[in-house]
């Protein structure tokens, strides 16, 4: 009977889980303080697991930060008052080419280049308000001014 | 238009250009050392001109309209500024490489601690996902070893269900012969190169 009940909460802990698509391109792993992610029309609380998509904007508020590992593992994390849109992702997990586009409008950033920066350089590109950022690898932090 | 029209238009034109940079925040980018000793590069341009990090630490700052300022950034400014950014950062994967018994899918010794280190992973680290890779070495055509690398993820992926990871938790993907960890001329046959990787992250 114990051992029926457990399975059972297996069970329905697989089907509570995120529905996995071919549309995630990474995941939440950290998480603090007031983090969404605003997916057209739609507001998602950002949890630890919930996956980004294309198009998706990373909002953290006052208190909030945010890590997300991405399917090439590019590795980023959104400090507070940021504004991040993840404006394009693809990548080929066979040939490891793909390209990595994102702009920060506002707050800061850390991030950890994966295997799309390092197949080619200039696959991944940060924009910010008054600047494109090219990244050849491998860490780096960028601050746009003015949200403090 | 007359040509004076034409000047005064091409000259609010610059004005309203000027004014759009002037009201852009600036930004600043920090290129970091690499955990792995290397140091990699980041080019910044803001349209007019272009600067490369590419020492630990190297600074630029891009505020539209002017030249783009270069200096050094001390590591406690890092700390001060983006303390807690970088204390959001995902833990980094980790990379298991798994040896088959020849001529068999049972792993070798080695590689049984190693699975036992990746549930024990799995088990601790948020939100984890596994990652199979398969990999060949150069003996047949590219795309067979594609087929045959992705084949080789997956039959790992099957033997790791049972051990407890759930199969929603554990992607595959197969680079062919194109990662070998023992570089060789077409054709050889290499047993160190017919692997497969498992990332946890």
């Amino acid at each position: 009977m114990k051992r029926l009940s457990v399975t059972l909460l297996a069970f329905v802990a697989m089907l509570m889980a995120p529905v996995a698509s071919a549309d995630d391109i990474g995941q939440v792993k950290v998480t603090s303080g007031a983090v969404h992610i605003q997916r057209g029309a739609e507001r998602l609380p950002a949890l630890v697991g919930t996956r980004v998509r294309v198009s998706d904007t990373v909002v953290t508020g006052d208190d909030g930060s945010v890590g997300i590992t991405f399917t090439d593992n590019t590795l980023l994390s959104a400090g507070p008052r940021s504004t991040l849109v993840l404006e394009q992702y693809a990548f080929n997990s066979t040939t490891h080419d793909g390209k990595f586009n994102a702009r920060l409008d506002r707050g800061s950033l850390a991030v950890v280049s994966g295997k799309i920066a390092k197949q080619a350089p200039d696959a991944m590109v940060i924009k910010t308000p008054s600047s494109l950022l090219g990244v050849r690898g491998t860490e780096f932090l960028v601050k746009v001014e003015g949200a403090e | 238009m007359t040509r004076a029209g034409l000047r005064h238009g091409a000259g609010s034109i610059l004005l309203a250009l000027l004014a759009a940079c002037a009201s852009k925040p600036p930004a600043t980018v920090i290129l970091l050392p690499g955990q792995d000793g290397t140091t990699g590069a980041v080019v910044v341009s803001d349209g007019e001109s272009r600067t490369v990090l590419d020492t630990p630490y190297a600074t630029a700052r891009a505020s539209g309209g002017q030249s783009i300022e270069r200096r050094t950034a001390s590591e406690q400014e890092v700390k001060k500024d983006f303390g807690t950014t970088l204390a959001s950062l995902p833990p980094r994967p980790s990379k298991y490489t798994l040896y088959f018994l020849l001529g068999t899918d049972q792993f070798t010794d080695e590689t049984q601690k190693q699975v036992r280190q990746v549930l024990v992973e799995v088990a601790e680290r948020p939100a984890a996902e596994v990652v199979v890779i398969g990999h060949t070495d150069r003996v047949g055509t590219e795309l067979r070893n594609d087929q045959l690398s992705l084949q080789r993820a997956q039959r790992v992926k099957t033997l790791l269900i049972p051990l407890g990871i759930p199969e929603n938790r554990i992607v595959t993907a197969g680079r062919g012969e194109r990662e070998p960890v023992v570089p060789t001329a077409d054709n050889v046959d290499e047993a160190k190169n017919r692997r497969v990787e498992i990332n946890v992250r």
